[in-house]
């Protein structure tokens, strides 16, 4: 599903975010990134939505070789992507059923399919009774779900969650762990980054750990593998 | 959504049979396929929403959108009122020119009698179908009459004014070489003046008709410019204050043309209902001339009633100012919407 190549990222200014990362994600598997800010979670997603493009190596997303793609091709990767953001990225001018409405609007479905595929996806995070309302008035969980439904709408093979949980309290954001597990037991590819590893090690997937842009740690979490930060500042 | 609760969570990894499972529950979801004729469809209704959700933006903020509206209203009825207004001059000249009219004016001390012999002369000449005498005294009296400057003539000592012969060209004097013959021939009887071909100034009107459509020609290009600029600048801030949600669309996979779209209908709608107010004011305009100008042409004895443009040029007109507001919309998109990327 993803696989890095020796990928090196280095900004503009000389930063080096990512250096000779290498690791491959299976079709349908679960991980999580993890590192601390700055570490590189943020740009190793980037590169898999061509946010930004590699330095050096190469990424492959479903054997697709990204550095062969060109912009005007971009949209139609994306959409093969589905992704959540730590503030959600919700459009206040439209209703929760626009708003997740809109992926499938871009990738040209018809009127009946789009409310079709809608109310399933609010169903499964079980926000279909606010269809109706502007996500303005909704709680930051809800918002978050609802990001999440609109990232899995267009029923895409891989979720990608850039700190889903950030805003959320542990309760919330078990829920939000769990609506990715469901998706996982589907089928569906989800990496997510979060420095959360209280909720990371509940969990127990794969975990990916950053730190200054090197892929220092790959497998299970234990408190002896990995220790990216002191836990005081996790709060373990 | 295929979600399937019910499927057992066996392992972190998938073997490849549950991959193959996968394929299987989402029947027909492979991922962002339709067939091309739901495209089609789907890519024109697309259109159709976009289009109505464009005008409904602008309508939702409807002094805003008033404003921009006027500024290419007025930027694209001056033009136009201009160009009516010499249609109708046009119009008005070709009309005189069946007319092959000439002025004789007399030296004021002529006596009557010899205006009478040469007026009696003129008339049987085969070339003049008409001569009319027209006395200082009257022409005076219809001047004031006419003018508005009554008072200010009553100031006057002498009356300022020749009298005057006004001579109607047989039809078969047409061409202005012949009506210029007949004037010189009528130019050397000895109590005339000087002899005038409304001809002349009509060829004269001419030469300013055309320098007055190269003028509106000229003016209606810079006031397009500025339509180009108005819509262009309104399209920009469009566009920020959008940014967000260009940003989002562009995440989940909308292409270039999508994030377009928008703002290329809302640049045509600035420019279409922006022509046709021009439309309307131009109609106000020449309602609010057309009397005055039925009554001057009144007064000339004339048919001349103020032409507005026709349909077919009113459509022009606003398929015009459609095509200035998309092309407006479209200089804002490509050198603005590149610069929001996701980040």
């Amino acid at each position: 599903m993803i696989r890095f190549d020796s990928v090196s990222k280095r900004y503009p200014s000389g930063f080096d975010a990512l250096s000779q990362v290498n690791f491959e994600l299976a079709a349908g598997e679960m991980a999580f990134l993890t590192g601390h800010s700055g570490a590189g979670k943020s740009t190793l997603l980037k590169l898999i939505t061509l946010i930004e493009r590699p330095t050096s190596g190469q990424v492959f997303i479903n054997g697709q070789n990204l550095n062969r793609i060109n912009s005007g091709q971009i949209p139609y990767l994306r959409r093969n992507i589905g992704v959540v953001f730590q503030n959600h990225q919700l459009l206040f001018d439209r209703s929760v059923f626009d708003n997740v409405a809109l992926p499938l609007q871009i990738a040209g479905y018809q009127r009946a399919e789009v409310g079709r595929r809608v109310r399933a996806a609010l169903d499964k995070v079980g926000l279909l009774n606010k269809e109706k309302q502007n996500p303005i008035a909704l709680s930051g969980g809800e918002q978050q779900r609802v990001g999440i439904a609109r990232a899995v709408v267009n029923k895409p093979p891989l979720l990608l969650a850039d700190e889903p949980t950030g805003n959320l309290d542990p309760q919330l954001s078990a829920e939000i762990m769990q609506l990715f597990q469901e998706f996982q037991d589907v089928g569906v590819g989800v990496l997510i980054a979060s420095h959360d590893l209280g909720l990371i090690k509940r969990i127990n997937k794969r975990v990916l750990g950053l730190s200054e842009g090197k892929l220092v740690h790959d497998g299970l979490l234990t408190a002896a593998s990995y220790a990216p930060r002191p836990a005081t500042e996790t709060g373990l | 959504m295929a979600v399937n609760k019910g499927a057992s969570r066996i392992a972190s990894r998938p073997e490849p049979a549950r991959a193959s499972n996968h394929k299987n529950n989402n029947t027909g979801a492979s991922v962002s396929r339709s067939n091309t004729s739901d495209r089609i469809s789907s890519y024109l209704a697309h259109h159709r929403v976009t289009a109505l959700s464009s005008l409904q933006r602008l309508l939702a903020t409807p002094l805003q959108s008033l404003l921009t509206w006027l500024v290419i209203a007025i930027a694209i009825a001056l033009p136009a009122i201009f160009y009516v207004g010499l249609q109708n001059l046009q119009a008005l000249g070709s009309g005189w020119q069946a007319s092959g009219q000439i002025s004789v004016f007399i030296h004021k001390r002529a006596r009557p009698q010899a205006i009478q012999m040469l007026q009696a002369k003129l008339l049987a000449a085969p070339d003049i179908s008409s001569a009319v005498y027209v006395s200082p005294e009257q022409a005076l009296a219809e001047f004031s009459l006419s003018s508005g400057f009554g008072n200010a003539l009553d100031t006057l000592d002498d009356n300022p004014l020749p009298p005057v012969l006004l001579l109607e060209a047989a039809v078969s004097v047409s061409s202005p070489e012949q009506l210029n013959a007949l004037a010189l021939q009528i130019s050397t009887e000895p109590i005339v003046d000087d002899v005038m071909i409304d001809m002349q100034w009509l060829e004269r009107l001419y030469q300013l008709l055309a320098l007055g459509q190269r003028a509106v020609l000229a003016l209606a290009l810079f006031l397009a410019l500025g339509v180009l600029l108005a819509v262009g600048n309104t399209i920009r801030l469009a566009i920020e204050s959008r940014r967000d949600e260009i940003v989002v669309v562009k995440m989940v996979g909308a292409t270039n043309a999508f994030v377009r779209r928008p703002f290329l209908y809302t640049g045509f709608w600035y420019g279409c209902i922006g022509g046709l107010l021009a439309l309307l004011l131009l109609a106000v305009a020449l309602f609010w001339l057309s009397e005055p100008v039925a009554r001057l042409a009144d007064l000339y004895q004339s048919e001349f009633r103020l032409q507005g443009l026709d349909a077919f040029v009113s459509l022009k007109l606003i398929l015009a100012s459609s095509l200035l507001g998309l092309f407006g919309a479209w200089l804002a998109v490509s050198r603005h919407l590149y610069q929001i990327e996701p980040r």
